[in-house]
């Protein structure tokens, strides 16, 4: 299977990208922020119709828009926590924007394109070259990066912000940065998987990662893993079916992983001390 | 960046275009149908919004979409698809959240996973159904040429069943949505009421998306709402105010979009945007600036 460059290309951006996803997914999810990653995948879809409708490179179109408004939800929302409301409001309206662009890029072009659009919002990793690939690998290469050198603190502010800020730890300021991080994580999965289903990879893996291990460093290697491991085995799926579209099959093997992770816990889970009184808390009111 | 996009069309004269309109059947259709679906959408969204269950509205929205291409697939009518998904996603959600209310990041991981998992499929379901791209827009980003009066209809008995369900069961759902724990001590059965509410809004949803396609309907369901609750805390005028928004929200865009060659679902939510903006800015301007400072310093620094 190897032997094919286009499938090379796959495994070194789709391993990079899930890296990156699986890594700021988990945060994304310790701070219940799944929302935001939502409106950003769509912003994505926006931002790279934009750039195919102006005649610039679709990456530019990408990263601009996603990173733009994560900076914009975390300066809405009070301690980069936007409100889900106006979250909500905005992205649809972005996303009607996309549809225009859409529209436009369509007429512009001579009709007969509604490819762009479906590569955007669906991903099109066989469709990589190996300079795009080599160029997303990097890019992810330095998410991860960043992600690693503010694990520490930002896992701090996530689990306790009051405390965080007491002992000087800059929480507004990382929850900015997180939300940068996650725009530019969507802008690269958007190349991958598309925009529509990166919402996947940020979500699943990070989500059956909790529930597996309470030691938060095991859950974000665990995270990332379970990322990492959906995309090959999702590569290598579609590769043997051509049928199956390869963020199709990523998505699938990352929500059965899931899947598997919610069963196997929800049981060993209402035995723990700790679940069962905030049980009990909250149910015997 | 976008500000030189013909948003200064929108000053369209309604009145006297409304002839024009009104001129084809197809059109007539159009504004009945969204007539409609803005009153349910808006009391449904209404709800939505003061419960604060934006994302799972949003992702059973997008469950139209994996909907419509299975029934694309099978050679069904696209509104069975519609109301299987969207009813099925919605007692997913509605379940699964009951069991992972404790911990908000958990239930927003679950429902992100059934969203990309739902829109992975459809994707799916795209791809073995061979057939011409070209449809799949539609799907996405609604279109309202192709309206029948056999829809028109469907969607009315849908909008009367729904606005039954919420005249039986709208006082205790207030109850439960406004203060959780003590309507449950008052004996209001909030998980029944919460998975009824999920699956009313799914099969909401699964009416609109015909009109304004999967990814949009969101934006008739989350921004009347959100507009009106900004204007008033009153519960019965913001209700009212909210279809009053969603209708005129819709009738305007399908105007726009009649009259100017842009899809409908542009216009929708560039409306829609606007109105909530304007909501905002008044309501920032309203409220006295200083208090809003000091009310956020307070809330920056709880330790």
């Amino acid at each position: 299977m190897f032997a094919h460059e286009f499938v090379r290309n796959a495994w070194l951006a789709g391993s990079a990208i899930a890296i990156a996803s699986g890594l700021i997914g988990y945060f994304v999810v310790l701070r219940a922020q799944v929302f935001a990653g939502d409106a950003l995948s769509h912003v994505a879809f926006t931002g790279a119709l934009a750039a195919a409708a102006a005649g610039i490179d679709i990456r530019i179109g990408l990263f601009a828009a996603t990173i733009l408004i994560a900076l914009l939800l975390g300066a809405l929302g009070d301690r980069s926590h936007a409100d889900d409301v106006a979250i909500g409001v905005t992205f649809a309206a972005i996303l009607g924007l996309g549809v225009y662009f859409l529209a436009l890029f369509s007429t512009g072009s001579g009709g007969g394109n509604g490819l762009l659009g479906a590569r955007t919002l669906f991903g099109s990793i066989f469709g990589l070259s190996a300079t795009d690939a080599l160029i997303a690998a990097l890019i992810a290469a330095g998410i991860i990066a960043v992600v690693l050198a503010i694990a520490r603190p930002l896992l701090f502010a996530s689990v306790d912000a009051g405390v965080a800020a007491a002992r000087g730890v800059p929480v507004r300021a990382l929850g900015l940065l997180l939300l940068a991080l996650l725009g530019a994580t969507t802008a690269e999965a958007t190349q991958a998987i598309g925009a529509l289903l990166l919402l996947g990879l940020l979500a699943a893996p990070a989500g059956a990662a909790q529930r597996l291990t309470a030691n938060p460093y095991h859950a974000l290697g665990l995270s990332a893993g379970l990322a990492l491991g959906s995309t090959w085995a999702g590569l290598t799926i579609s590769y043997l079916i051509p049928k199956l579209p390869p963020s199709s099959a990523i998505i699938a093997v990352a929500a059965g992983i899931y899947l598997t992770a919610f069963l196997a816990t929800s049981n060993l889970r209402q035995l723990r001390p700790r679940r069962a009184i905030s049980m009990i808390s909250r149910t015997e009111t | 960046m976008v500000s030189h996009l013909p948003i200064a069309a929108l000053s369209v004269d309604l009145i006297s275009d409304f002839r024009q309109l009104t001129a084809y059947p197809f059109m007539v259709n159009a504004l009945e149908a969204g007539t409609i679906v803005a009153v349910i959408a808006g009391v449904v969204g209404w709800f939505m919004v003061l419960r604060r269950e934006t994302f799972a509205g949003h992702t059973l929205s997008v469950m139209a979409f994996p909907g419509a291409t299975f029934a694309l697939l099978l050679g069904l009518s696209a509104a069975v698809g519609y109301y299987a998904f969207c009813g099925a996603c919605a007692v997913v959600i509605g379940v699964s959240a009951g069991g992972t209310r404790r911990h908000r990041g958990e239930e927003s991981a679950v429902t992100g996973t059934v969203q990309a998992f739902g829109l992975a499929c459809g994707f799916l379901f795209l791809s073995l159904y061979q057939g011409v791209l070209a449809g799949y827009e539609n799907l996405l980003f609604g279109d309202f040429l192709g309206i029948t009066r056999g829809q028109v209809l469907t969607l009315a008995i849908v909008c009367v069943l729904a606005l039954g369900f919420f005249v039986i069961v709208g006082r205790p759902l207030l109850f439960a949505s406004v203060d959780d724990p003590v309507a449950r001590a008052a004996g209001v059965p909030v998980r029944g009421l919460s998975l009824a509410f999920m699956l009313a809004l799914g099969l909401t949803v699964a009416a609109t998306a015909q009109i304004t396609g999967a990814l949009l309907v969101f934006a008739l369901l989350v921004a009347p709402a959100a507009t009106a609750q900004l204007i008033t805390p009153r519960i019965g005028a913001s209700l009212v105010l909210t279809v009053l928004l969603g209708v005129l929200i819709t009738w305007v865009g399908l105007a726009l979009a009649y009259f100017y060659n842009y899809p409908v679902g542009f216009y929708l939510t560039a409306v829609a945007f606007s109105v909530y903006v304007i909501a905002r800015l008044a309501r920032a301007a309203i409220d006295h600036p200083t208090l809003l400072q000091a009310r956020s310093r307070a809330v920056h620094a709880p330790a």
